[in-house]
């Protein structure tokens, strides 16, 4: 395969069915990187290696320094801390146009006086690409994203999908090293978003492109990411896999932000093995396994999911055996909601705390449902249980 | 559904009425200045014969071409300043001397045209420049690139900053992300900026009285010392011409900001 | 460093030239009117003193200074037909200002609340005349107002009045021009402000209660007060300085201060007189064009 641009990437090879870097050399290094605005601290020392080929989401609320973290990435802001290690070379400082690296706008940013065709071909024509090989690269990026016979027209004479699509393909026309993309779906109704998210993916692997995806939208980050680094003030709090993140939580602030949580504060009463019991206030006395690196004895928070409550009219057997315990808490029905696929229980704990349970909707007629007020009891094990500092 | 109309009664009354304040006066100076009759108010028929008054009227003429020619160079000049002023202060941040820059590019906007005049004149003099069609160019320049300065800035101000970003992002410097995102989509505007800037200065009586010299006088001044004296038809006449003359001169450019923005990129300069 | 500090190295550079050219024509010209405000007339090419000739060597030009005065501003401040001349300016300024916003806003308004594919043709349509020369807009309204004009005919012809009125000349005569001339000013910011306006907000007020002269006076002429601001200011500030309309219009036995400054320019050829009115004009103006400068300023670099 031939190539006009000077700054072909490792994915243009990927692409072309070549090796990628050697295993375990980071694409992209960020080093200790931080950007102030004012006395803002927008960016607060965030340090993490992006992988060749991998689908990253900066995950977090609004504020959280995910967008200026991509934007330093992009060029568009120069950190006032930190590296930005490119292979070996350092462009925490180099202009925008100097980097390998596109960006895909989170309002896609088409140029509004020129066609698709010329919209691709701009970063191609800025590359001093040969004419015929500027309409071989547009006509394949245009077939890419599917957009065959709108060459012409102009971006307001697309529907919101296309734009996105003709965004997406011009990002990707100058094969970039690294594809950064804003809330690249955040301007799609949901139906076209779900269906864009699979594209997204598909592209990304076929590429073997390396996507830095900035969301906040939990599921989206979920579905299409291979890791997610999730971001508040300015700190990542955490980066793993969409299940690590889901499973185990590092923080109470983490669980609490990527989907539904119950959280019961308490103090270790007890070690068993590596099971912990703890005093709690809200849900009595609980068995929960211990976390891969212990911990102390003292305050902390229990997190566990609400899919993973069970309830019964009647308790569970319980042996105060070891393997087969059970954490048992009495409650009422307070509050049910329900929501197609699954129906949430609010239950109302003798203590007065609440516990919220979802229970799948497995059959059609729920001859059998609970009601508001009936007397029920909650159970899950300890392996059910995360245990978060407090 | 469909939303109900807004539009009260009094809401229609009231724009019909002003609309017609505005367009009747110089609907009626239209329509007479193809009387036949002296009497500039006593109907007598359709006539031409003010406008071939008009065209046997040497020192007429002279006055209309010497405004042409201050209107098209002044313009010119003004647009070239004005839309630089306009990118310095819409995308030049802070910089050493730009409240002072941006002071004195709105205060022309609404300052009496007889300070402006005085002022400039008082500069002519104290040069030594011969006072002419260069003088009143100058004068008209200074006065419209504040306008042309206004109507490109609160463009540039509108405009999506994020395409700027896109075209570095694709691999253009500064100077070229402007030169080939920025400023075809400004060009209406520009344009526009042009047209405003034509118009006053062909428009303008007080600033030119006071900066022309002997033997060059414009079109207005003309006119002005003509209507002193009294009504004339033949003046009917020029103000149709100056007024079938600015409305060409709004189609063209109205026209060209149409094509400009449905032609691809090879209408950018670059 | 951030993109819009990457773009603004080379954008200053096109400060420049327009720089240049406003300080040389436009800042330095006050210094000029400044010092011959303070000099004498005298029957001289040009028509005062002193001149300074930097060539005619240090003492001269010490005494030059020395000749300076401000006798001009003296006489300005004394004589009757100045004062006059600037109160009657300030006067009608705001007798008109007033008459453009009580006609502007209900036309403004009407406008806002077009669909909003007619908005941009009625916007068009109050712009066109403006492009229409000045000139050319008083000599229609002479047109109508002359003695044996449009106005008085069909007022004759309805029998409203028994014989011709005298129009031209009077004060209703310069009102009408100003207006006529200066609405389109008025209109366009009012018109920018209350079409922005979020229509949910006077429904809400309704919803809550209030009958529509309420809704208007506590939500939607509150709301419009910075386009106000902008049409009294943009129209207030010339008209002060107006000569134009208040030559050709109005009558001569009390003139504006305009008409006074042309009058001691090209009549009287008393330069330092005129230039006095102006630097006086120029301070009563001052702090109207300050707070003109500030709005515009707000309204051209929002979000910065």
């Amino acid at each position: 395969m031939t190539d006009e641009l000077p700054r072909t990437g490792a994915a243009a090879d990927a692409a072309g069915g070549d090796a990628l870097p050697a295993a375990g050399q980071p694409l992209l290094r960020i080093e200790g990187v931080a950007k102030t605005f004012g006395t803002f601290r927008a960016v607060d020392g965030v340090s993490l290696d992006i992988k060749a080929g991998e689908f990253l989401a900066l995950l977090g609320p609004s504020g959280c320094g995910k967008t200026t973290l991509l934007r330093m990435l992009a060029g568009f802001e120069a950190p006032d801390e930190g590296r930005i290690l490119l292979g070996d070379k350092d462009i925490a400082q180099a202009l925008p146009h100097e980097r390998p690296i596109n960006m895909m706008f989170q309002n896609y940013a088409l140029f509004p006086h020129l066609s698709v065709r010329d919209n691709i071909a701009f970063g191609l024509k800025r590359a001093g690409m040969a004419r015929a090989d500027i309409a071989a690269r547009v006509a394949e990026m245009v077939a890419l994203v599917k957009l065959e016979g709108l060459e012409k027209r102009r971006p307001d004479q697309l529907s919101g999908g296309q734009r996105q699509r003709v965004a997406l393909a011009r990002a990707l026309a100058r094969r970039p090293q690294l594809l950064l993309l804003d809330e690249p779906l955040a301007a799609l109704d949901k139906k076209l978003r779900e269906n864009t998210q699979g594209e997204l993916m598909e592209l990304q692997r076929r590429l073997g492109m390396t996507f830095i995806v900035v969301t906040h939208d939990q599921e989206e980050a979920m579905t299409m990411a291979s890791r997610i680094g999730v971001m508040n003030a300015g700190r990542l709090a955490q980066v793993a896999s969409p299940r690590e993140l889901y499973e185990a939580p590092r923080s109470r602030w983490i669980a609490e932000f990527v989907g539904d949580v119950n959280v019961f504060d308490g103090e270790t009463r007890l070690r068993d093995g590596h099971r912990l019991v703890i005093g709690t206030r809200d849900a009595g006395t609980l068995v929960v396994a211990e976390p891969r690196e212990p911990v102390g004895a003292g305050k902390f928070s229990i997190a566990i999911r609400p899919e993973k409550i069970k309830l019964s009219r009647r308790a569970p057997v319980s042996e105060v055996g070891r393997e087969t315990t059970i954490n048992i808490i009495d409650g009422v029905i307070a509050d049910i909601c329900y929501l197609g696929g699954t129906t949430t229980y609010k239950v109302k704990l003798d203590t007065g705390g609440i516990v919220r349970a979802s229970v799948a909707n497995s059959a059609r007629l729920d001859v059998d449902a609970y009601s508001v007020g009936q007397q029920i009891v909650a159970w899950f094990t300890p392996d059910d249980c995360v245990v978060l500092p407090s | 559904m469909r939303k109900v109309s807004r539009l009260s009664r009094f809401n229609v009354a009231s724009l019909a009425l002003g609309l017609a304040f505005l367009y009747l006066p110089i609907l009626i100076l239209v329509i007479y200045s193809f009387n036949a009759s002296r009497l500039v108010t006593v109907w007598g028929g359709w006539s031409l014969r003010w406008y071939h008054e008009f065209f046997n009227d040497r020192a007429m003429i002279e006055a209309a071409w010497m405004s042409f020619r201050v209107a098209v160079s002044s313009a010119t000049i003004a647009t070239l300043l004005g839309t630089l002023a306009a990118v310095a202060l819409s995308r030049g941040e802070r910089f050493r001397g730009r409240t002072l820059f941006s002071g004195m590019l709105y205060a022309p906007l609404v300052m009496p045209e007889v300070i402006t005049g005085l002022s400039l004149l008082l500069l002519f003099v104290a040069l030594n420049a011969e006072r002419g069609f260069w003088t009143v160019t100058i004068a008209h320049t200074t006065l419209t690139m504040c306008f042309v300065a206004v109507v490109v800035q609160s463009r540039l101000g509108s405009l999506d900053r994020s395409l700027e970003e896109a075209a570095m992002d694709l691999g253009c410097d500064p100077v070229r992300a402007f030169l080939s995102v920025t400023l075809p989509l400004i060009a209406p505007a520009i344009v526009a900026g042009w047209m405003l800037a034509f118009t006053l200065s062909l428009d303008d009586l007080v600033i030119a009285s006071f900066t022309t010299g002997p033997g060059s006088a414009t079109l207005p001044i003309r006119i002005y010392s003509e209507v002193r004296l009294g009504v004339k038809p033949e003046i009917n006449a020029i103000c149709t011409l100056v007024i079938a003359l600015i409305a060409v001169v709004i189609v063209i450019a109205s026209l060209a900001s149409k094509l400009s923005s449905s032609q691809g990129e090879s209408a950018a300069p670059l | 460093m951030s993109s819009r500090r990457i773009f603004a190295r080379p954008a200053r550079f096109a400060a420049i030239a327009p720089y240049v050219w406003m300080a040389l024509f436009f800042l330095v010209p006050f210094a000029f009117v400044l010092k011959i405000s303070l000099s004498q007339t005298a029957i001289a090419q040009p028509p005062y003193e002193p001149v300074f000739d930097l060539t005619a060597g240090w003492d001269a030009l010490r005494a030059a200074f020395a000749a300076l005065s401000i006798d001009n501003f003296k006489l300005l401040v004394s004589d009757d037909i100045y004062v006059f001349a600037y109160v009657r300016s300030l006067t009608v300024a705001l007798t008109a200002t007033a008459l453009l916003l009580l006609i502007g806003y209900p036309i403004a308004y009407g406008m806002a609340r077009l669909p909003k594919s007619w908005q941009a043709v009625a916007m068009v349509l109050v712009i066109v005349p403006f492009w229409t020369s000045f000139l050319i807009r008083i000599y229609a309204w002479i047109n109508i107002l002359q003695h044996d004009g449009l106005l008085n005919q069909i007022l004759l012809a309805l029998h409203l009045v028994g014989q011709p009125v005298v129009w031209l000349s009077t004060d209703s005569a310069m009102y009408i021009g100003i207006v006529y001339s200066y609405l389109p000013f008025m209109i366009l910011p009012l018109y920018a402000t209350l079409a922005k306006m979020e229509p949910a907000l006077e429904e809400a007020a309704g919803d809550l209660g209030a009958p529509p002269w309420q809704v208007f006076w506590l939500v939607t002429f509150p709301l419009s007060l910075p386009g106000v601001g902008a049409g009294v200011l943009l129209c207030f500030i010339p008209i002060v300085g107006e000569f134009v309309i208040p030559d050709l219009l109005a009558g001569s036995n009390s003139l504006m201060i305009g008409q006074t400054l042309w009058l001691e320019f090209f009549t009287n050829k008393d330069w330092p007189v005129a230039s006095a009115a102006a630097i006086v004009l120029l301070l009563v103006l001052l702090v109207p064009l300050l707070l003109y400068e500030r709005l515009q300023k707000r309204q051209l670099e929002q979000g910065r």
